[in-house]
């Protein structure tokens, strides 16, 4: 399917106006929108994954294939709702209360939202129990915290200790992530995981909702 | 007395292969023709917004222990506690990058213009160093256009949250320092705004006092390790 191919070469390059003429394209063809999504924009997205793992390229080179993603996702997501595609799952991301660092979130965010999942971001601050009540309301399967500060580190078990409390810890898994955490801390607050970098989290994510 | 200072833009140009480092791209690579237009462009970004500033408050030995003392979570032993105590002259200190640089790299995100985010982001975090340095210069001026002549003399800078200074010691920093004079403040978590910003104390003396075996609690547990690229600019072609 040659358009796909292109569009998929688009997301590649980075190439954020031809990745949103391409998508364009593909809808005019009659390609159904979940194929245009997978074949196309996914597709591009992991072979750019792919790269960045054995470190053919770099994270700004996966940052402009995102933003190539992101416009043709502009156009697919009206398609996407219509039909009622699913996405992997539904993952709320936020830097805990206290942390305006949001820079790690923000490419965790991108990048899970390049492998297909649906990502609310919450910003930055967030308290544990917005993050509780929105994974609730909104039926995520994953709630990704960060932190940068070793003050607000603490927010993340906070987070874990509410879901638990409110009968969710089972539904709602819990990853953590940010310069001072490490795996030995998300053991301790009993977070569900624990990702080093935004590629890592992706698998990790991918992991917990079993889709790897 | 406090000196407020603005920094010169060409005094803390960002090094490029430190900006590199923080994109995870090695010092060497061959850039491509995108990453350049890329790097360029954020260039241009950063010398549009940025707007560094300074405070300097020189502070006397006891009147610091009680700064660093904080909220009393500092390890037992430190190397900030044990270079301040050889030091002939401290002072507490802050700059910042200013506001509208932090909200250039957040609408660069909120915009999907995510790589350009990322790189303005890390090309900041470069330049608040280098302003850093800046304050560490200015103090030594300062000190040599009073007198002092101590031989190999040098000043480095040494911040909360690292070298066993526990964050929580940016309270007490920030009640004896005043920053708000330069925009600065401290929210409940001892994190500063604007965050592109640098704060902590300026300690002064021969250049051996700040040599410490990176052998204390903290040490371990450090995964910077920044101490010793300082020290080795103090001490390059020097013998150890």
């Amino acid at each position: 399917m040659p358009p796909l191919t292109d569009l998929a070469d688009a997301v590649i390059r980075g190439d954020h106006p031809q990745a949103g003429a391409l998508t364009r394209e593909a809808i005019r063809l009659a390609i159904e929108p979940k194929t245009i999504l997978d074949d196309g924009l996914i597709a591009g997205m992991t072979v750019v994954g792919d790269r960045f793992r054995v470190h053919e390229i770099f994270l700004p080179d996966v940052l402009l294939a995102a933003k190539a993603m992101y416009a043709g996702m502009d156009e697919l997501r009206p398609l996407l709702i219509r039909d009622g595609v699913p996405s992997l799952g539904k993952v709320v991301i936020g830097s805990v209360k206290g942390d305006l660092h949001d820079i790690g979130k923000n490419l965790v965010g991108i990048m899970l939202k390049g492998a297909g999942f649906d990502v609310i971001d919450l910003g930055h601050d967030v308290a544990p129990e917005a993050m509780v009540r929105t994974a609730k309301e909104q039926g995520a399967a994953v709630i990704g915290m960060s932190a940068l500060l070793t003050t607000t580190m603490p927010v993340m078990g906070e987070v874990v200790s509410r879901l638990k409390a409110e009968g969710m810890g089972g539904t709602v898994r819990t990853v953590v992530g940010g310069a001072p955490v490490s795996e030995a801390f998300a053991r301790e607050i009993g977070a569900d995981a624990y990702g080093f970098d935004a590629g890592n989290a992706v698998d990790v994510v991918k992991t917990l909702v079993g889709r790897r | 007395m406090s000196d407020v200072f603005t920094v010169a833009p060409e005094e803390m140009s960002p090094e490029r292969d430190a900006v590199l480092a923080l994109l995870g791209i090695p010092a060497g690579t061959l850039l491509g023709d995108r990453i350049e237009r890329l790097y360029t462009h954020a260039t241009g970004v950063l010398g549009e917004t940025i707007a560094p500033r300074g405070v300097i408050a020189e502070i006397e030995g006891e009147a610091f222990d009680a700064v660093y003392a904080g909220d009393g979570k500092n390890a037992a032993e430190t190397p900030v506690a044990l270079v301040s105590h050889r030091a002939e002259f401290r002072a507490l200190f802050a700059v910042t990058l200013g506001e509208p640089l932090s909200r250039a790299v957040a609408e660069c995100f909120t915009g999907a213009d995510f790589a350009l985010g990322y790189t303005l982001d890390a090309m900041a975090s470069v330049a608040a160093d280098a302003a850093a340095a800046v304050a560490e210069r200015r103090f030594a001026g300062t000190l040599r256009e009073r007198g002092w002549a101590t031989a190999d003399g040098a000043v480095l800078r040494y911040s909360p949250g690292y070298c066993g200074w526990d964050i929580t010691g940016q309270r007490r920093l920030f009640a004896a320092l005043q920053p708000g004079a330069i925009g600065l403040t401290l929210n409940d978590s001892c994190l500063m705004q604007p965050l592109k910003s640098v704060s902590g104390v300026l300690l002064a003396g021969p250049r051996t006092i700040h040599r410490f075996p990176p052998t204390f609690d903290c040490c371990a547990r450090c995964a910077e390790r920044t101490c010793r690229d300082r020290l080795a600019t103090l001490f390059a072609g020097a013998a150890h």
